[in-house]
């Protein structure tokens, strides 16, 4: 299973991968027209202090706690991804209380939304990893954690 | 006489998980669920936002249309079980049929606790608050000039006073803890909340209970008249164990089940409000009454009723409330020492001993949350961990190179 992996090594804390989040999706074709003047909501966060800095975004856990936490069952796994029905999530914070990793939150209605690893999206693969200057994140097989 | 290999009583949270866990280790063996609910699995804890228009009678199902079909599940929907023999192995019904099983559990989960309350029965009509049906009940009877009076500011009757806030004229409630929510909030949080619940023409009396009603009104302990056009009762709930009553399950406040669900009885398995079970970060044996303890409790349970290896061993209490856009997250034991913020932000304690991280209280600001509850959950050594910068903010910043390369970077 491909996944969106971290070389902390690399990062140099240049935030892309935030506003490729969140233009991906927007399905815009222009990210300035974009994003201009808005509060971005992106599924990937970048963590840092003075001396290092990485991109932190959903693990996809084998045992994920939000899936089986979720009240209403707007969460499941489908092939390895942990994807969410927001028409069914009623905003409980069940799964931001649940998650070891700090990577699901609510977009500006309430509803929570989370990385799906862009698989909806015209392009079909991460746009943060794609975005990324450095290869500080990856979207590849490694042993699943 | 009808033969399943696996029959489970009950139908909520703990029933599909056991559903779901049994399928991980057997794909075919039959299955049988038993509920005197004629619905398929619902949210329980949804039944609020129903009633708020958050959700619908089609979204609020707990798993997609065809769960039941694609699990090769016979259900006996609107069905009780009466009895169960777990000698011989065998469940009866209310109708009378027998069926017989190779593994049971029984998820029989909790009902409204309604206490002997003088002129009680003078009452035309109460309410409870914990299944769907009694929600589209106390829907029935909403509407602008009612008033309401819910007996029980705990998690139920303030998720239900939410959740017809905007459909009455106005809702009082009482308790007789002297604070709202007292199962998971200190005072200072609870004084808090209750203020922005006021805020939303709600009242609350507290400290006092209905001594007894006449007619539509309940008359408090210190003399004190509540008129109402709508009585709910919320005043806690009591584990359904009947059933383990008959076959002799060892019980305490709730059968007791070890981290595979097994009950004292062979081939008798638990999950759900009905059980008691070791919560970790206090290090007692308690019922949890938590969507993920019925949840994560059935499954592992489900996976062991199929012959698996599977252990739920981290249980610990943890809850997600919010009232009109106040976000409440609490999780685990209020011991030990405290870290303490409490702003125009927001209101966080954190309670820690022995090194390990035992419970949280936060308000408002929730963000990743659960980078706390993962430190309980996994004991995780505090000195392991930059704990003071984690107090200010959970991050994993806090946690070091190694738990990254291993948790972000999937390496070993």
């Amino acid at each position: 299973m491909k996944r969106v992996y971290v070389n902390e090594q690399w990062c140099l804390g240049c935030h892309l991968c935030e506003y490729n989040c969140a233009f991906a999706q927007t399905g815009e074709k222009d990210m300035a027209r974009a994003l201009k003047g808005k509060t971005i909501y992106p599924n990937i966060h970048v963590e840092e202090s003075e001396s290092v800095c990485f991109a932190v975004n959903c693990r996809h856990c084998a045992d994920a706690q939000c899936v089986k936490n979720c009240i209403a069952g707007a969460l499941s796994k489908k092939d390895g991804v942990v994807e969410i029905d927001q028409s069914k999530c009623v905003g409980c914070y069940t799964c931001v209380l649940s998650c070891p990793y700090g990577c699901i939150a609510p977009n500006e209605t309430g509803v929570m939304q989370k990385c799906q690893l862009c698989l909806s999206t015209a392009e079909g693969t991460p746009r943060c990893v794609a975005g990324c200057p450095n290869q500080a994140i990856v979207f590849e097989e490694r042993e699943e954690v | 006489m009808t033969e399943f290999k696996y029959i489970i009583i009950g139908n909520s949270h703990a029933g599909v998980g056991t559903v779901e866990g049994i399928r991980q280790a057997d794909r075919t063996g039959s299955i049988a669920v038993i509920s005197d609910e004629p619905h398929d699995c619902y949210g329980r804890p949804l039944i609020s936002y129903l009633l708020e228009g958050k959700t619908t009678r089609e979204k609020i199902n707990y798993r997609p249309a065809d769960f039941y079909v694609k699990n090769q599940v016979t259900k006996f929907f609107g069905r009780r079980a009466e009895a169960v023999d777990a000698k011989a192995k065998i469940v009866t019904l209310d109708d009378g049929r027998t069926l017989r099983y190779e593994k049971l559990m029984i998820a029989t989960g909790s009902s409204p606790f309604v206490p002997p309350m003088r002129g009680l029965d003078g009452v035309p009509k109460y309410y409870t608050f914990m299944k769907l049906d009694d929600a589209l009940a106390l829907e029935k009877a909403l509407s602008p000039e009612k008033r309401v009076l819910i007996v029980g500011a705990g998690l139920i009757g303030l998720k239900c006073a939410e959740g017809i806030a905007r459909r009455v004229r106005h809702i009082t409630v009482i308790d007789l803890a002297e604070r709202i929510l007292s199962s998971i909030l200190d005072e200072d949080g609870a004084k808090l909340v209750q203020k922005h619940i006021e805020e939303q023409n709600i009242s609350f009396i507290l400290g006092q209970s209905a001594d007894h009603f006449e007619g539509n009104a309940a008359v408090l302990q210190n003399g004190a008249r509540v008129e109402f056009d709508i009585l709910v009762l919320a005043v806690g709930v009591r584990p359904n164990l009947a059933l383990f009553e008959q076959i002799g399950a060892a019980c305490g406040k709730g059968v007791r089940v070890d981290a595979s669900g097994r009950t004292s009885v062979p081939d008798v398995f638990a999950a759900g409000d009905c059980v008691e079970r070791l919560d970790i970060s206090c290090g007692a044996s308690r019922i949890l009454a938590i969507l993920p303890d019925a949840y994560g409790g059935g499954e592992a349970a489900g996976v062991c009723m199929a012959g698996g290896q599977s252990r739920f061993d981290k249980a610990i209490p943890m809850n997600a409330i919010g009232f009109f856009g106040l976000h409440v997250l609490t999780a685990g034991s209020y011991r030990g020492k405290v870290y303490e913020k409490v702003d125009d932000t927001g209101y966080k304690k954190l309670f820690y001993e022995d090194n390990r991280l035992k419970g949280f209280i936060i308000i408002g600001d929730a963000a990743r949350a659960g980078i706390y509850t993962a430190l309980i959950r996994e004991q995780t050594p505090l000195d392991t961990v930059d704990f003071p910068a984690l107090c200010r903010q959970p991050a994993l910043i806090a946690f070091g190179a190694a738990y990254r390369k291993e948790k972000l970077g999937g390496v070993r």
